[in-house]
């Protein structure tokens, strides 16, 4: 068995509103920063030990599907590293 | 007929939603979700609140508790059940009904009180009322903003799925009466069968006369 961490980031998808990164847009440009845009997104690192680096990604990926994300709302990657000692 | 209203940590309208059904002379009762339903539930409410906090997204944790599995098999059952607010995000997120209910439009928390347009009267939530009939029925809520891809909602419009609109006092449904940016006005839905609902405002707030509205009579009449 191996140690990796996933990184698994949950974004919405194109089209959908998100009013929290607009007020934060709003908010930077309030204190004179000058920005085309702004998105806002989670990102869980999941620590996990599995016998491959692709078993590690199924099961992130699994997670993401069931809880992580919502389907329709997000879209999500999973990038799987291995997790030094 | 007695139903349980399903209590998770954060839910706070619980005992709202019994004491409208015992005004309207429907037995209810809380239920502890760790305690599963009663074997003999006639009808479940998924009451409104802040259950788990609304850690992850709104409703996203207590979906995925064990009751649901129960309320699931309930609902294919025949059971009537009722998602409000809190439950009706529950709902969503379990995929009892279609779609995504996400941060309001304003990024506020909004308590007011909004007109709501009868879209389907041929629901039992619905049968006390008449479509197009306008009802004022109050919100509370941050994530209220109902959320589902345009085919799919092309998909739930045809087979009349949309229960309630937001609209104004004389029932135009307009983006000025749309309090939180919902796609196509929406503020109650349908499940697969009739028989399993959701809706952001609370019926359970405009039943008890004293409270002003008794609009929401007729919603929770369903499970009469």
């Amino acid at each position: 068995m191996t140690a990796y961490t996933a990184t698994v980031t949950v974004r919405l998808k194109r089209g959908v509103l998100d009013p929290e990164a607009d007020t934060t847009r709003k908010a930077l440009e309030r204190l004179g920063f000058d920005l085309d845009g702004l998105r806002s997104m989670d990102q869980f690192e999941v620590d996990l030990d599995a016998e491959s680096e692709d078993t590690a990604a199924d099961r992130a990926d699994e997670m993401a599907q069931r809880l992580l994300a919502n389907p329709t709302l997000h879209d999500y990657e999973v990038v799987v590293e291995e997790r030094g000692a | 007929m007695t139903v349980s209203v399903v209590q998770f940590g954060g839910s706070n309208c619980d005992r709202d939603a019994v004491r409208a059904l015992t005004h309207l002379g429907i037995d209810a009762e809380r239920v502890w979700h760790e305690d599963g339903l009663p074997a003999d539930a006639e009808g479940i409410i998924l009451p409104g609140g802040f259950s788990y906090g609304d850690y992850l997204r709104a409703g996203a944790m207590a979906a995925r508790s064990p009751v649901m599995d129960e309320v699931r098999a309930a609902a294919e059952d025949g059971v009537p059940v009722l998602g409000v607010c809190n439950g009706a995000q529950i709902g969503s997120e379990s995929r009892l009904t279609p779609g995504a209910f996400t941060t309001n439009r304003s990024a506020r928390f909004q308590c007011e009180d909004v007109y709501l347009r009868v879209e389907n009267a041929d629901t039992p939530w619905t049968a006390a009322y008449d479509e197009g009939d306008v009802l004022s029925i109050p919100i509370a809520h941050g994530e209220g903003r109902f959320e589902i891809e345009a085919d799919r909602h092309e998909e739930l419009v045809a087979e009349n799925r949309v229960l309630f609109r937001y609209c104004d006092e004389d029932g135009n449904v307009t983006e000025e009466a749309n309090p939180n940016g919902s796609t196509d006005n929406v503020a109650g839905i349908l499940g697969e069968s009739d028989t399993v609902a959701v809706l952001m405002p609370h019926p359970e707030r405009a039943t008890l006369p004293e409270l002003g509205s008794t609009d929401g009579q007729g919603v929770l009449g369903g499970f009469a």
